[in-house]
């Protein structure tokens, strides 16, 4: 393993790579003392103290803590729980609801001062999620349909040529259980990794360019610093992003192993 | 010059999604301007094609990361 974060100067710049997402433990040496496991328990602690928090002592007139907690769970319930799921949507409200803020909490701590890793840059986690609504979206339809005919639906779409079937019915096969959860996992992952890379990469640039001989080099280094505050902002944007789009192909999947019809 | 082809491979799948994604918020601009009503339906349709044209660049990435 090496440690592009520790070794600068001396041979040239290091670019940033795959071994900088390996952090050793804190304390001990136990995988369970690691940087993204303890953020993983801090971010359960912090989500369900802050909307127990705000639940409690409801009233008419909502406090501000309230109101907050309200605005987000009633946009995960109205604009991904009904509009997707439809009329069965209310069962669904609470999984949607926990994995919306768990993943954006987890995300938001990539760009937080002084944690600044993102969880889910670390292929387990968004791969333990997406175990979730792998099993929950497959048990809905089972129960729903019965095995036979929910992978009858499946795999055999009425209203298409018979000799299609042969193209048609691996693929949709595929679909469901295979790159369905690979797509969702992995694009998790790739956008937390991809925009952490990104920001260390500058950070990295800048620090370099400052530490060097040449004044002009040390100039310039203003700029990646720069770029690193501006990437900063825009991850923001797309760790939010991600946290939506993460459970609104939750709520389609489970919308589509509830429908009558594939 | 070093590196490795994976990343040149990564280069050259983004531009497929690219296009997409862009081809998907032109749709969707030009839906919501006639129809500004039907943004609430547009959107999560929107960001759906959105997620599935990215995916691929995604897939990129990472074998640009695992195949070295």
């Amino acid at each position: 393993m090496r440690n592009s974060l520790r070794s600068s100067t001396d041979e040239g710049f290091v670019p940033p790579d795959a071994g900088d997402f390996i952090l050793p433990p804190i304390f001990g040496d136990s995988i369970l003392t690691t940087k993204p496991v303890i953020l993983v328990f801090f971010s359960v602690f912090l989500v369900s103290t802050l909307f127990i928090a705000s639940s409690r002592k409801a009233s008419i007139i909502p406090s501000k803590l309230q109101f907050a907690g309200e605005t987000v769970y009633g946009f995960i319930r109205n604009e991904i729980g009904q509009d997707v799921i439809g009329s069965e949507f209310r069962r669904f409200v609470p999984f949607l609801f926990t994995i919306f803020t768990f993943i954006l909490t987890n995300n938001l701590f990539g760009i937080i001062p002084f944690i600044q890793f993102p969880t889910m840059s670390r292929i387990g986690f968004p791969v333990a999620i997406t175990l979730f609504v792998y099993f929950t979206y497959h048990f809905v339809a089972i129960r729903k349909h019965g095995l036979l005919k929910y992978l009858k639906d499946m795999c055999f779409m009425p209203g298409i040529p018979k000799f299609m079937y042969l193209i048609q019915a691996p693929l949709e096969f595929a679909t469901y259980f295979l790159i369905r959860p690979l797509t969702l996992a992995m694009r998790l992952f790739g956008n937390m990794f991809a925009g952490h890379l990104l920001l260390i990469l500058f950070t990295l640039g800048g620090e370099y360019l400052l530490h060097n001989d040449n004044f002009i080099l040390q100039l310039f280094s203003v700029f990646s610093f720069a770029f690193s505050i501006v990437f900063t902002f825009f991850e923001f944007f797309v760790q939010c992003l991600q946290a939506y789009i993460f459970t609104l192909l939750s709520a389609l999947y489970i919308a589509g192993a509830l429908a009558d019809e594939h | 010059m070093t590196g490795t082809l994976g990343i040149v491979g990564f280069g050259l799948s983004t531009i497929g999604p690219g296009i997409a994604i862009g081809l998907i918020f032109a749709a969707y601009i030009n839906g919501v301007a006639r129809q500004p009503e039907a943004r609430s339906i547009l959107q999560p349709l929107a960001f759906l094609g959105f997620a599935l044209a990215e995916a691929l660049a995604i897939l990129g990435l990472v074998l640009a990361f695992v195949l070295k």
